[in-house]
Order: C-alpha cells, then structure tokens, then sequence
C-alpha cells in the first residue's frame, strides 16, 4: 500500500475514534466519562510502550517507572511547589524523559531477557524510592490531593483535556513510527547485526527510542495524575508494567492501533466482568492464552483477516510486519 | 589501501589467527583462500570489528580502524557481506535498500520526514543493477537462495564502500547461480571502482576473478602473490592445492 494511502487510513481511524471519544460526554454520564478518560490514557501508555515492543522489538518490563515519575513530579510540582500548570505538566514530562536516558543508557547495554530484566530492576528501584521517601511522595498513604487548577476540576473538562492530549501525542507517535526513523529501528529490531553493518549505531537508535517512549508514557502519567488528583505508589509497581504489556499483545503488537484497541478492550473486560465475578484475573489468563494460541497478530488481526477475505485494502494502519508478498 | 601488520586473534590460548601481514591495493580483488579452519571469517571478523584482535592493527587508508565497532567502520567506507545470508527477512526486498540507504546518507535519527518517501529513485536504481527490479515489493524471506544472495550484496552497495569485503560470496549457490552473482560483482566492482576483498572456496572462481591472492593455513599467510604465481608456489601445491592445482588451468 502506498505511504499516501496508510497515512490517510490512520487519519480516519484516529478521526473515527475521536468523533466516538468526543460524543461519550454529550449521551452518557458521569461514569462512562470517567470510564472514557481512564481508556484514553491507557491508550497512550500503550502506544508508546509499543514504540518499543513493537517497532524496536524491545522487551520493557519497567514502564511503570516513567509512568509514576512523571506522575509524581506533576503531583509534587503543582502541590508542592505550587507551580502554574504548563510548567509543571511539561517539567513531569520531560523528567520521565529523563530518566528514561539515564535508565536507557544502562538497558540497551543488554539484549532479549537481560535487557527486560534490568528495566524491570530500575522500575521496582522508582517504586522503592515513592514508598519510602514518605516526605515527598506520601509513601504507602500515596500523594492525595493534588492542586489541579481550576479549569480541569470539571470531569467533562479533564476528559476534553485528555482526548485532545492524547489525540495529538499519538498523531506524533504515528508520525515517528513511519518516519525514517521508524524504518531504521524496524530494520535493527529484525536484524540488529546487519543494521550494524549499513553503519546503524544500534544501541543508539535504541537509546533514542528508549527515550521517545518514556517522554511519551511520562505524558499518560502526568494524565493519570490529573485524573485522579492523587497518585499510589501502585503506579509504579511491576504489575502496571505488566498491564500495559498485556494490553499490546492482546491488541496487537504488530500494528500501529493495535494496543490502542487492547487497551480499549482490556479495560472495559475488566469492568464488566469484575461486575459478576471477582476471578477477572482468571478470565484475563484464558482469554490471553486464547489470544496466544489463536491470535498472533491479536485482535487486530481479526480485522486484517477479514479484510484479506474481502480483498479490500482498506484500514491497514501497519507498515508491514505479516503482509503477505505479492507473487 | 587496506594494512594489515600482525594481526593477530587468540581463543583462550588457541591462535586462531598470528602474524598476518597483507596488503590489499586500491581497486583490486584480493582473494583470501585456504582450507576450511584456516582462518579465513576469523581475519574478516577481526578486520571489520566484529571480533577484538589480541595483536596487530588495522588500517584504512592511513587511518587506524582496529578494534573499531562495525557502524564506524562502515561510515569509513568499508562495507561487508556475510558467509550465510543475511538480509531484512520481513522486509520487502525494496524496504531493505531503502533501510540501507537511510542509514547511509544518516537520516537515523529523522523522526519526522515520512521514511516511505525517502531515497526511492537511488533504491530502485541499487535493485535495477543487481537485477532485483522486478522482486522490488516482494518479502525478502521468500526470494530464493540465489536472489537473497543478490540482495545481501544489493545491501552492502547501498553504503558506497570504498572497499567490499565479501565472505564467500557464492557458498551454497547452484553453479548457474554462482556464475550469474560472479558476473554481477565483477561488473559493479569495475563500474564503481571499489576494491574487493573476498574469500572464497570454489577455487575456479578465484583464478577467474582475483588479481591477487593469499593463501591462508593454520592461521598463518602462507604466500602472496598473483594467483598464477601462488598457484605454482611448491609449498602452497604441497600444503593446500595439491590435487587442485590442474583446477586452475584458467586463470586470469
């Protein structure tokens, strides 16, 4: 498909899914607005964890770090420190970028299983430190009460707020993932030696994109904050690194949109069935051993398989990775 | 153009490599030969940074390259094929020059000007040479042998090197398929005046294409010279060409 073609497809996604977003205030009440917003900015995490997974074929386990210091920084900042609100939101931000750089430096260093190991041991170092630093960060009772300012207290107004952020972070996230960049870091992700040898740093290009993902889960972090005016130590535990990968695969790791719909998906699952039962993590286990063994490409991919029927090409918001060859 | 003094490559205590000199001339084909173990992947490995000589250096061009990891060496001009192929698998035969040619030209770390759009004319320009054209939109996974050859060579044209160094370039390759990728690179070497160094084992290959040769053995260079020369050398016939002397009846 040609580049002109992809990119107008994911335009009317993202069109499509913003017009559904932004109507949810107008018809539903209180709970599904708060219901819409949570799925937003899960939906951000999950993009931008899947730079990563996806793009660059690097395992994180310890996304929740970027999550919970740009999180917390937000909450500190505008609590703490009293700042005005762009300043703050920005600083969390690019705090989580940060310490994405300094933590990225160490990981790249490492492949496959070591190098997930080690993201895992530095969010789980971020947890220690929010737990204990009790002062600053309210320990185990959390950080409640954050001084959200004015124009975002309204629940309607946060989630205009957030499906706007979130709307213009992932056309960005878009934009990198079919950039040249994009291409390079699919090349090292499929042949890291070969991409060495066209002259690729590729522990650098890791690096940079180490760095894109946690600038850009800082983003869904400083979002959850305001969200729920008040953040836990929870935030950066193992599990939430565990969520965010859970929702990727379940969507489909392969395609641009398809941790936006795990994440979409994940979240309402829960809700529903936490309603009946109080196994979901039981259901969540068979209905990811389900998508494992019958999925690969995960949900997304019954989508793709329904077009290929078809024989209409329209929708494909992915660059390539199980497109079938022209013979 | 290419120095090598005392290169040397020990595996916890093995010399896998000791005491190689060579001297690859601008624009040549050096062709590497010598039995199997003789050393001939470790030399390229410890030449293009793959592997940490423990003695010796190398250089390029007067530069010190030794030791230097594979994406410097490339930005210095030297480009490198591999024994068994080794292209973009998932990506489209025309997705894996381009990949190539973004590297090249340093657009790495572009974040924003599509990638789709980029270089399209030069790679399709790389694919028309090498005889790819017509597999441009096809899965590198399910080119035949032969045509992954192709596009490994293809790959390392893209980077402009100044010197090739091609790992032999022709193993596992029908006959007809060895003769086709011979006439391919033997023509883009002297279209683009590059210098080749390669090895090789099928020896009538080398005696038709190498202008110079060196016999390896044991990791030791043995004799250097013009392949006719190396080829009537008594202690390479007793050593290595033996019985395959007659095999060179064609050389250049």
């Amino acid at each position: 498909m040609s580049p002109a073609i992809e990119a107008r497809n994911a335009a009317l996604v993202a069109i499509g899914a913003a017009a559904i977003f932004a109507a949810i205030p107008m018809f539903f009440g209180d709970f599904a607005v708060y219901l819409g917003a949570e799925i937003l900015i899960y939906i951000l995490f999950a993009l931008a964890f899947n730079l990563m997974l996806g793009q660059g074929g690097l395992v994180s386990f310890g996304h929740a770090a970027y999550f919970a210091i740009s999180g917390y920084a937000l909450a500190i900042l505008l609590t703490t420190y009293s700042w005005p609100f762009w300043p703050a939101f920005i600083a969390a931000i690019v705090l989580a970028g940060i310490a994405a750089l300094v933590i990225g430096y160490f990981c790249i260093r490492l492949t496959a299983i070591y190098f997930a190991m080690l993201t895992l041991a530095f969010s789980q170092l971020v947890w220690a430190i929010a737990f204990k630093w009790d002062d600053v960060t309210g320990g185990d009772e959390g950080f409640i009460g954050v001084a959200v300012p004015v124009w975002l207290v309204e629940p309607s107004s946060f989630y205009y707020f957030a499906l706007g952020t979130v709307l213009v972070a992932g056309t960005l996230l878009w934009v990198i993932t079919h950039s040249a960049f994009g291409r390079v870091l699919r090349a090292t992700k499929e042949n890291p030696q070969r991409a060495e040898f066209l002259g690729l740093n590729v522990r650098r290009v890791r690096l940079v994109t180490f760095v894109i993902s946690g600038t850009f889960t800082g983003i869904a972090g400083a979002l959850f904050t305001l969200f729920n005016r008040s953040v836990f130590v929870e935030s950066a535990w193992w599990t939430k690194s565990a969520e965010v990968l859970i929702m990727s695969i379940l969507g489909g790791v392969g395609s641009f949109f398809g941790p936006a719909l795990g994440a979409a998906v994940l979240i309402l699952l829960d809700r529903a069935i936490t309603e009946f039962t109080q196994y979901w993590p039981t259901v969540l286990g068979i209905i990811l051993i389900l998508v494992l063994f019958f999925l690969p490409d995960g949900l997304i991919g019954l989508f793709r398989r329904k077009r290929a029927e078809d024989g209409d090409e329209l929708g494909d918001a992915d660059p390539a990775p199980s497109r079938t060859p022209a013979e | 153009m290419l120095t090598i003094r005392d290169l040397g490559v020990n595996f916890s205590g093995f010399w896998a490599l000791k005491d190689v000199d060579l001297d690859v001339s601008e624009k040549s084909r050096h062709a590497i030969i010598g039995p199997n173990g003789a050393g001939k992947s470790t030399l390229f490995n410890a030449i293009t940074g793959y592997l940490k000589p423990t003695t010796g250096r190398v250089n390029l061009d007067g530069q010190d390259i030794t030791g230097r990891p594979p994406h410097e060496l490339v930005k210095s001009g030297l480009g490198r094929s591999f024994q068994r192929v080794n292209v973009f698998q998932d990506l489209t035969v025309f997705e894996n020059i381009q990949a190539a040619l973004l590297a090249h030209h340093s657009r790495a770390y572009d974040l924003f000007t599509p990638g789709a759009r980029l270089y399209r004319a030069e790679a399709e320009a790389i694919l028309e040479q090498v005889g790819l054209k017509d597999e441009a939109n096809r899965v590198a996974a399910t080119l035949a042998y032969g045509k992954q050859k192709q596009l490994e060579f293809a790959l390392s044209l893209a980077s402009e090197p100044k010197i090739l160094l091609l790992d032999e370039p022709t193993a596992g390759m029908s006959p007809r398929e060895t003769s086709e990728i011979l006439d391919l690179i033997v023509r883009i070497q002297e279209a683009q005046g590059f210098t080749l160094l390669f090895t090789e084992h099928d020896m009538e290959f080398v005696f038709a294409i190498a202008e110079t040769l060196t016999v390896l053995v044991q990791g030791r260079p043995l004799a250097t010279g013009a392949p006719a020369d190396v080829r009537d050398d008594p202690e390479v016939q007793r050593v290595y060409l033996g019985g395959h002397a007659s095999g060179g009846k064609d050389a250049a």
